[in-house]
């Protein structure tokens, strides 16, 4: 059996396979191996160290952007400004470290403080209405998209800023947000750490912290948890911030990684990360999902995208095979809840 | 099953002509009744008797708008259901408060987790937590196959029992169950009132709201009936026959008509 348990001889009959069925990532854990197995087949390039070491990096930033949409997903909510929030924050940074001549690290501090306001206002318009989450973060996804670009004309002259490698303490930022490390004798991106750490983070806040037992209540059942004292407004703002801390963390490596951004960076992202959340096992109905889940469905975009760049596919095919993807995984995840869930009665 | 006979000093909690308007609407108006450790007050009243709305008052989930609401002889107001709560009173709704797709472990300790660790590393005593429940849950006599299973699995009577035993384990000195056998077979209905009846053993005060006098008389020792926001009167047990309860509950003419209407139909 899965797991040691000191309980009655009835519980054994409902078996590893249906425990294992209920766990929100074996959807995107199977899906991943297919895809890993398909195009491993197919291409050597694929199945090379700079090979992985390149879908591993596609999957990275959007990884950690899944995780944290996830959560949110879990806590019953969507976040449309998350993408452009990831090109708010990076643009920030170029701003006020090029036209401010300030240092990187101030810009970063400031990109930051300027996200985390944007997530909370997202949380807090969205509890203090009870409107959905969608229509408010539709106004404020189209609001930030307008900022990006105008005011970026406005202290640039142009639509993107550039030349943040000049500014005062890039190298050390460079370091930690944008460096390489050698593995079996191939360069990693410094992102896939902090991806691996975002989802480590996030598992354990999920399941083994007050918080995260208030996320998944929150989102299975608003009324009841708040009725039982679950702070669930505070609950929600604190997961709109934490979509917005994950877009700044995004932005601020697009931003050293680059060293010049453009306005529209990150505009069309959000439906990705969603995608990701839900081939990772996250119901659109909220309370039910997983970081791990949402992870490896990165995972799964990052392997498609350069999957068919190797194997010399035309890139319209990539969309298909996202959404082809996504309706399957909608449908098990459907029927896998179904089937967990039945004949225990 | 002997009953307390605690008359003496002050009720766990006192209703004093607690009334609740919201807008124009008088939804509650002139409510008078007690709860005593080891006692059961049953609330009875049809649909729209405002049973509901005085559950929310008792929860604070709603502040009354007149009258006074008496905790062992203070005047007490609740701000939010969490205030309520800490002060011992614990409902039980009749969407029962929990999430069907959690594991009933987490699910027992919602909103009052223990935790362990410390600083950032505090979390979640998840060992504790399943522990606990397994044993509470046997001690009330619930006979759960696994308390990882999501609360959505049990059964009605059973998510009803493990919602009694949370709010018992928690210090509950009060506890409050809306309706927990409405939607009830007869037999699972017959569970929920043994686990009442242990609630009440164990000296809690319980507030039992149900349109169903054969439900409420066997356990009750205080009966008060509503009718559209309004006391038909706060009655101790030896006061009121259940027929008189089901008369008075269904407005005894009309219920009388209703036989007459429905009985002719098929003869003609």
């Amino acid at each position: 059996m899965g797991r040691p348990a000191r309980a009655d001889e009835r519980v054994a009959a409902v078996g590893l396979w249906r425990r294992l069925l209920v766990k929100p990532e074996l959807g995107s854990l199977i899906g991943a191996v297919v895809i890993l197995v398909f195009f491993s087949a197919q291409s050597q390039v694929f199945r090379s160290l700079s090979g992985i070491a390149n879908w591993l990096d596609v999957a990275s930033t959007l990884g950690i952007m899944a995780v944290a949409v996830a959560l949110l997903m879990i806590g019953g909510h969507f976040d449309l400004s998350a993408g452009v929030l990831t090109g708010t924050t990076a643009l920030t940074v170029g701003i006020v470290a090029v036209r401010f001549g300030q240092a990187i690290w101030v810009a970063i501090a400031v990109a930051g403080v300027l996200a985390l306001a944007i997530g909370a206002l997202n949380g807090w318009l969205v509890t203090r209405t009870g409107l959905p989450s969608f229509i408010i973060t539709l106004a404020t996804f189209l609001m930030l998209q307008g900022l990006n670009l105008g005011l970026t004309k406005l202290f640039t002259g142009t639509v993107q800023v550039r030349g943040i490698a000049e500014a005062p303490g890039y190298h050390s930022a460079e370091l930690v947000l944008a460096s390489t490390f050698s593995l079996f004798g191939q360069q990693f991106r410094i992102a896939i750490v902090w991806w691996l750490l975002a989802t480590a983070v996030a598992t354990w806040v999920l399941l083994r912290t007050r918080f995260g037992n208030w996320v998944f209540a929150t989102g299975g059942d608003e009324v009841a948890s708040r009725n039982v004292g679950v702070p669930a407004a505070r609950t929600t703002i604190a997961l709109f911030m934490t979509t917005a801390g994950a877009a700044w963390l995004v932005g601020s490596i697009t931003a050293v990684r680059l060293t010049s951004v453009q306005a529209n960076t990150g505009t069309g992202q959000e439906l990705i990360y969603i995608v990701a959340a839900v081939i990772g096992g996250c119901l659109l109905t909220g309370g039910f999902g997983s970081a791990i889940g949402a992870a490896l469905g990165a995972l799964v975009f990052g392997m498609t995208q350069q999957g068919i760049v190797y194997l010399r596919w035309d890139a319209d095919w990539f969309y298909f095979f996202l959404g082809a993807m996504l309706l399957l995984a909608v449908l098990s995840n459907r029927a896998v809840r179904r089937y967990a869930e039945a004949a225990r009665r | 099953m002997s009953t307390a006979s605690g008359a003496a000093g002050a009720p766990l909690l006192e209703l004093r002509e607690i009334g609740k308007d919201f807008g124009s609407v008088i939804a509650l108006d002139g409510i008078s009744t007690t709860v005593r450790a080891g006692q059961v007050t049953c609330v009875l009243g049809d649909n729209g008797a405002g049973k509901s709305t005085l559950i929310k008052v008792l929860s604070g989930v709603h502040r009354p708008t007149r009258g006074e609401l008496l905790l062992d002889g203070a005047p007490v107001r609740f701000g939010a259901p969490r205030e309520a709560l800490d002060a011992g009173i614990a409902t039980v709704y009749q969407d029962l408060a929990m999430i069907p797709l959690m594991a009933i472990w987490r699910n027992f300790f919602l909103g009052s987790e223990p935790t362990t660790g410390w600083g950032p590393f505090r979390r979640f005593d998840s060992a504790t937590a399943k522990d606990v429940t397994r044993r509470e849950l046997a001690a009330m006599g619930i006979d759960v196959r696994d308390v990882d299973q999501p609360v959505g699995t049990l059964s009605g009577g059973e998510r009803q029992s493990v919602a009694i035993a949370r709010a018992v384990h928690f210090g509950a000195r009060v506890l409050i169950l809306d309706e927990p056998t409405s939607a009830l077979g007869v037999k699972q209905a017959g569970v929920v009132l043994r686990y009442i009846a242990r609630a009440r053993d164990q000296g809690l005060g319980v507030v039992f709201i149900t349109h169903n006098p054969h439900h409420a008389h066997p356990v009750g020792d205080r009966f008060l009936l509503l009718n559209r926001g309004r006391s038909l009167g706060d009655f101790a047990k030896g006061e009121v026959s259940r027929e008189e309860l089901t008369t008075m509950m269904a407005g005894g003419d009309e219920l009388t008509r209703l036989a007459e209407e429905l009985g002719r139909e098929p003869r003609s």
